[in-house]
Parts: C-alpha cells; sequence; structure tokens
C-alpha cells in the first residue's frame, strides 16, 4: 500500500496516514454507528457533568422532549406526529438540495427558495380565497413550486452564462427573500409584525392528523428522488456533471442545460417545503418561517451521502437532538447553546468518522518490519 | 483492526444499552401543580429573561412546579410546545410571553378546554368566544410617565444651571406601532409636567434588541442636540452611547446604573410576579382568570428602580406625589387637557381596539376628556402622534 522506497530514506514516523483502498459497505456503516455511538456517550458524559443527573436520566428526559412519556406507557400521538413533521420539513429541504449538490453546484440557498415558496401560497391564501378550494389548492401548489424553482433559476442562469460564484449567488438570494417577506408582512401584519393564520387555502387534514399530508407528500419525494438520481438519464448526467464537467462535454451531455435544470428542480423542491409549511403547516409566514433548516439540510444531505433514505434517518437523528437537547436545556436551565453543543457533537463525529472510513491511521510497530 | 473494532463496538453497544436501560422512573405521584411557560427566546434576551425570573419567582412562592420551553418561534412550533406542556407534562396553565404567540395559543386553547391558557401583550382575548384564553399587559405607561417626571426635573435642574440649554430630549424606539407610541408619549408628558416647552425627537430601530442600532440612533439624537435621552429597546446601546457622551439617560427593564453610574437617572420595568401570582391563585381556588388583566402601579407590577445618583435635588418627594395621584386618579397620563394634536385638544379617538384583519378603528377611547389607555384591553392602543414629538423616522418591521 505506502510507498516503500520513500519511507526507506527517512525513519518512519510513529503515526501515520494513507489511504485505504474500498473497503466494504457494511465496514463503513460499521464505523458510522461506532461514531454515533461514541459521540452520544460523549454527549451522555458533558451533560451528566452539567445537570448533575445520570446519563440514563439525561437521556430519559430527551426522549420525553422528543416521543412524551413513551417508556412511561403514555403514548402522545401528537408528540409522534410532531417529531415525523419536524423530520419531513427538514428532509424535505434536504432532498431539495441534494441533486444540486450531487453536480457540485454549492446551493446554499435554500432558505430563500423556501421562504418564497412560503411567500406565495401565503398570498395566494389572503388573495385568492373566492376561488373553489380544489382550484385554490392547485394554484398554491403550482406557483409556490414555480417561485421556489425561479428564486434556483436566477443564480443557475449567472454561473451557466457567466460562471458567477454559486454560493455567494444563492447566499444573496436568500437576503432577497427575507427581506421581501419582511415587507409584506409589514404590508399585511401593519406594526404588529405578525399576520394572523388564515383559515383559506390550507392543505386539506387527513384523518384528522394536521401533520399526515405533508408526512405524506414528502414520503412520495422520497421516493422519487432516490429513483431520478439512481435509476433516471437525468440522474445520470448529474452525476457525470458533478464529477468532471469536461467529461461530460466529451460525451455530449449539455452542461449549461443540466445546470438550470437541476437547480430548477432544487428550488422547486425548496418552494415545496415552504408551502408545506405555510398551506400545511404555520397558515401564517413570517421571516422566519423556515427557521434556518435550509442550512442544516445542507449537512443533512451530505451526512446522507445524497441517499434519500439515508437522509431521511440522518434527519430523524438531526431533529431528535435538536428537540430532546432543547427538553434537557429547559428541564435544568441551561440555556440554548447546550443544544447546539450537543448537536456539534454529533455532527463533528458523524463527519469525522468518514476521515476514518477513507483513510487509515497507521502506527509503526517497533523494530518488526511492517506487514503489507 | 477489525478486533479491536469490534471490541470497541461492543463495549459502546453495552454502554448504549445500560444507558438505555436506566430509564427514569419517576412515578412521583404527587399532585403539584404544573405550569407551563412558553419564552420566545432564552435569558439572553432581555424581554425574556424578565419574564423567566418572574415566573421563577412566582412558583416558588405559589409552591407550584414550573416547565418552561424556550426558543419557541411564533408559528405552529409554539402549537406544538403547547400539545407537549399539556399532554406530556399535564400542566393546568400554559403562558405565552410574545405577541405572536396569540393565534397558536388560541388553537391549542380549542383542542384543551380544561387548560388555562394565558398570554402577554396579546390582544384577541376579549373578543374569543374561548373561555380558556386570557391577555395580561401592564400600565406600564404610568411607570413611563414617572420616568418622564424624573427626566423633566432632571432637565429643569439642567436649565437652571445653564440658561442656554434647550430642552429637548431624545428618544430610541424599536418599532412604530401602539405599544411604543403610549410609552414614549408618556414618557413625554411626564417630562412635559415638569419642564412645559419640552419636545422630543425619536428615531426607531426597527428591531427590539440590537445593540448597534440603538447606540447609532441615541449618538444621531445627541448629535441633534437632545440632551436627555430615553429607549424602548432591549438592549445597552442607548445607555452605553450616554454614559460615553455624558448625557442623561431614562433607561427601561431595569436599572443601568452599574455599566452607566454618571448618566442613569431611572428605570420603568414590568413585573410579571403579580399576574404569575394571580393566575396560579385563580385557578387553584377555582376561580376564572379576567380576560385582560392590567398589571398597575396598586398590584406591584408597574415597577420604578431606585433612582440614579445625579438626578435632580427633591426627585424622589416629587415622584411620591405624582404615583399617589396617579393612583388615586387625580393625575391620568394621557389627560387631553394635557396635550393638542395639530394644534387642537383631541375630544374624540377611535382606537383598534378589537381584532380583525383590517386593523379597524372601532372603540372609542377618550371620555370625558381622558384617553383611557389599557382599558378596553390589556394591550395599549394608544398610537396618536401628538404636537412636541417629531418623528424623525418611523419604522413598522
Amino acid at each position: 500500500m505506502a510507498d516503500k522506497t520513500a519511507q526507506k530514506v527517512h525513519r518512519e514516523p510513529w503515526l501515520h496516514i494513507a489511504k485505504r483502498s474500498e473497503i466494504p459497505g457494511w465496514q463503513a456503516w460499521l464505523i458510522r454507528l461506532a461514531a454515533i455511538l461514541i459521540a452520544f456517550v460523549l454527549v451522555g458524559i458533558i451533560s451528566s457533568l452539567l445537570t448533575g443527573e445520570g446519563i440514563g436520566e439525561v437521556y430519559g428526559i430527551m426522549i420525553r422532549g422528543v416521543f412524551g412519556r413513551l417508556f412511561e406507557g403514555q403514548f402522545s400521538a401528537k408528540m409522534m406526529w410532531r417529531f415525523l413533521q419536524s423530520t419531513a420539513i427538514l428532509l424535505c429541504l434536504s432532498l431539495a438540495v441534494t441533486p444540486a449538490f450531487k453536480m457540485k453546484f454549492w446551493n446554499c440557498g435554500a432558505e430563500g427558495q423556501a421562504l418564497i415558496g412560503g411567500l406565495v401560497a401565503m398570498i395566494c391564501m389572503m388573495n385568492l380565497s373566492g376561488l373553489p378550494y380544489w382550484l385554490l389548492l392547485v394554484v398554491i401548489v403550482v406557483t409556490s413550486t414555480l417561485a421556489g424553482a425561479v428564486w434556483g433559476l436566477i443564480p443557475a442562469l449567472f454561473k451557466a452564462q457567466y460562471g458567477t460564484n454559486e454560493t455567494l449567488f444563492t447566499l444573496m438570494m436568500n437576503y432577497v427573500a427575507t427581506q421581501i417577506t419582511a415587507y409584506y408582512v409589514y404590508l399585511v401584519g401593519k406594526g404588529s409584525g405578525t399576520i394572523n393564520p388564515v383559515d383559506t387555502g390550507n392543505l386539506p387534514v387527513l384523518f384528522g392528523a394536521p401533520y399526515l399530508l405533508n408526512i405524506l407528500i414528502v414520503a412520495i419525494l422520497t421516493v422519487a428522488l432516490f429513483i431520478y438520481l439512481k435509476n433516471s438519464k437525468q440522474g445520470y448526467e448529474i452525476t457525470v456533471v458533478g464529477e468532471s464537467q469536461n467529461t461530460a462535454r466529451y460525451i455530449g451531455i449539455n452542461v449549461k442545460k443540466v445546470i438550470i435544470r437541476t437547480m430548477m428542480i432544487s428550488g422547486a423542491l425548496c418552494g415545496v417545503a415552504g408551502m408545506l409549511l405555510v398551506a400545511g403547516t404555520n397558515h401564517s409566514v413570517n421571516t422566519n418561517t423556515v427557521g434556518g433548516q435550509g442550512f442544516t439540510a445542507i449537512m443533512v444531505s451530505w451526512l446522507g451521502q445524497f441517499n434519500a433514505f439515508i437522509m431521511a434517518g440522518m434527519a430523524a437523528l438531526i431533529v431528535f437532538l435538536k428537540s430532546g437537547a432543547a427538553k434537557v436545556a429547559d428541564t435544568f436551565f441551561l440555556n440554548s447553546s447546550y443544544a447546539d453543543i450537543v448537536s456539534g457533537i454529533v455532527i463533528l463525529f458523524l463527519v469525522g468518522c468518514e476521515f476514518f472510513i477513507r483513510y487509515t491511521v497507521k502506527i509503526r510497530r517497533n523494530k518488526k518490519e511492517e506487514t503489507v | 483492526m477489525k478486533k479491536i473494532l469490534a471490541l470497541l463496538l461492543a463495549v459502546l453497544m453495552i454502554v448504549g444499552l445500560v444507558a438505555c436501560g436506566e430509564k427514569p422512573n419517576d412515578d412521583k405521584q404527587e399532585e403539584k401543580m404544573k405550569v407551563g411557560f412558553i419564552f420566545l427566546h432564552d435569558e439572553n434576551s432581555t424581554y425574556d429573561k424578565n419574564f423567566i425570573d418572574a415566573a421563577v419567582e412566582a412558583c416558588k412562592n405559589m409552591g407550584v412546579e414550573m416547565v418552561q420551553k424556550t426558543q419557541i418561534p411564533e408559528d405552529s412550533k409554539c402549537y406544538d410546545a403547547a400539545v407537549e406542556l399539556v399532554e406530556v407534562e399535564g400542566c393546568d396553565i400554559v403562558f405565552g410571553d410574545s405577541f405572536g404567540h396569540e393565534p397558536y395559543l388560541i388553537q391549542a386553547a380549542e383542542e384543551y378546554p380544561d387548560v388555562e391558557f394565558c398570554h402577554a401583550t396579546g390582544t384577541q382575548a376579549h373578543t374569543s368566544e374561548l373561555k380558556n384564553i386570557h391577555n395580561a399587559f401592564a400600565s406600564i405607561y404610568q411607570g413611563r410617565y414617572l420616568a418622564g417626571v424624573v427626566a423633566g426635573l432632571k432637565l429643569k435642574e439642567m436649565m437652571d444651571a445653564d440658561d442656554k440649554i434647550v430642552p429637548k430630549m431624545g428618544y430610541v424606539g424599536a418599532f412604530t406601532f401602539a405599544e411604543v407610541m403610549s410609552g414614549y408619549t408618556s414618557f413625554y408628558l411626564g417630562a412635559k409636567s415638569i419642564v412645559p416647552e419640552v419636545t422630543m425627537d425619536v428615531k426607531f430601530t426597527g428591531s427590539w434588541y440590537d445593540e448597534t442600532k440603538e447606540k447609532e440612533a441615541a449618538q444621531a439624537l445627541i448629535q441633534g442636540g437632545c440632551v436627555l435621552i430615553s429607549q424602548h429597546a432591549d438592549s445597552m446601546g442607548a445607555p452605553t452611547a450616554c454614559e460615553n457622551a455624558k448625557v442623561p439617560n431614562v433607561s427601561y427593564n431595569g436599572s443601568t446604573a452599574a455599566a452607566c453610574p454618571e448618566t442613569f437617572l431611572v428605570s420603568s420595568r414590568i413585573n410579571w410576579v403579580p399576574y404569575f401570582e394571580y393566575m396560579i391563585t385563580c385557578v387553584k381556588e377555582g376561580k376564572e382568570i379576567d380576560k385582560d388583566w392590567v398589571g398597575t402601579l396598586d398590584n406591584g407590577a408597574v415597577k420604578l428602580t431606585e433612582l440614579g445618583k445625579n438626578v435632580a435635588a427633591g426627585t424622589a418627594e416629587k415622584l411620591a406625589a405624582v404615583e399617589a395621584g396617579l393612583k388615586d386618579g387625580s393625575i391620568n397620563v394621557f389627560d387631553t387637557a394635557n396635550f393638542t394634536v395639530k394644534g387642537e385638544k383631541l375630544t374624540s379617538y377611535m382606537a383598534d381596539v378589537d381584532y380583525d384583519a383590517d386593523f379597524t378603528k372601532d372603540t372609542e377611547a377618550i371620555e370625558n376628556g381622558i384617553f383611557y389607555e389599557s382599558k378596553h384591553r390589556s394591550g395599549p392602543y394608544f398610537d396618536i402622534e401628538i404636537d412636541g414629538i417629531t418623528l424623525l423616522d418611523r419604522n413598522y418591521g
């Protein structure tokens, strides 16, 4: 593996890092699982030191903050729905940024693309209440999806035509979306800074569970995106453009077209997430409606290695950590930094373990020849 | 390598299992009443800290358990938090501290008719058909009026010492809406009761907490010739700017004497302990909680801090007299005899009291020559621009 001739010249260091050859998938997953477990133990120890409670107690409180008193025999359906809903929204945004990231187009604008989609949904809900309900729903879905797509399209066009930096461009589009939303909230809410929820154009409630439809929609999108990326021609084009634009051009892929198309899909999915947040959840909009999840989604997408199903698990993990840690913070009067520390530790381990999947640390053995 | 990894994994799994196995078993069935609080931010915001401190104190005094949810935004997460407080924690009362929490508390109130939902600064309880949603606010305009009296006395002292001083005050506000307008107008009227020729400039920052903007606004006002500054925003921006420029400052939400010893005059604040104790007592005794509760000087919700060391001589005595006047009703803050609008005395004003989407001006607020603030609902609705106060800019958020 290592280059022996180069090593002969100098004394071999006590510790060195070498690139691994491909390791089987199950081994990689074992490493990841170990990383999560170590992170959880570390979180437990830190929490225990901060709160003076046992590790078990801390996790008990976390679980209570997410699922209610499940282990005390008290099932709260609403808590389960809430957990699934939060996961679904985060997952929807993660799905949205994935095609772009797979193409190595750094879409940091999910926040704004979702917000503008939500805002357009709100404008329809407030102003088109005269339409028949089904038609209003169609209009809301179409316009908010389009709004998100346009918000994604603008930086893509500039990237494709002029080679502008898409990271900065998409970030700036976030501010534009926030300011437009702030202005709209001012127009409608006057000085109060809030818009009271409206009851027109809300997504239907299925089986008495307000969040069920959101969750189903995201579940369908998850499967769809998985198939799109894995089995479709367009999905393949995205992969090739992401790996090497020159290769893509060589084999006759229209790179500009792929960039623009993919960013429209990315933005459109963000628009759907915004629509779910406004028409399906809050029935109102403010500048904080997406609440930074558009950025968390970037991390979920990477942690999930652009695989829609793994992303679902990662989204659930992050939601569990955030709401569980918030519960611990509230219970022991720690402030919000605690939740940041907890999710920070777990994410650090998750990201860090990728290093150990790709590289191996070799320790020099005394006097003996190194084995191959 | 594989062996080490396998071993490590095994150990970790055991630890993990043990950790999960140690589920807490708090089956302590003591029926202690629980009160749930929903806060917009956490202790790092002075606004929320004022509520959190009061909640801790009131729950301790009343012997009830406090459960809090911090960092709850003004959307359906507020409803979710209320659900958790009721279903998981078993709270008998749920309180929300931010204006935008209201519709989502109402949503929860509909679903849990046996739980009382209380809300600070809101406006919809008195028109809601629900029996278990309640609003609360304090007549902080009385506190600001008193703080204005302190400012007026200081101005008078400065003018007596130097006859070139023009009595112009400056005010840093957050947003141009009733809560802030009612606040700065009452402060101005308090000062005017001592120095009739006083004027005031107001600048808005467009944020409840923005240290830089508040500091810059205060500096701009000072450069514009204001000789005394007050503010309605939550950071140390304005007090710090005043201390640097040696301009007297009337603070809000608590004393800033420690950081600004030379320029701090006085501060008014709302003390929420009386309300929390009131709502807990009501539930304990099975009484109905008021739809709109107004904290006053009488019930201890409107507070002035201690006076700064550089207030004018005789301030404490004058304050006591004015406070007594406010309490017995001989002094009314918004007495139309004391201010004019476009040069004329106000005889009638329709205020937007009842909630509706179009902000209809629906209620006559002036009776017998007095604008009665916080009478028709607890949240402020005085939003008139009176003579003597100049709005240098506007910010609606």
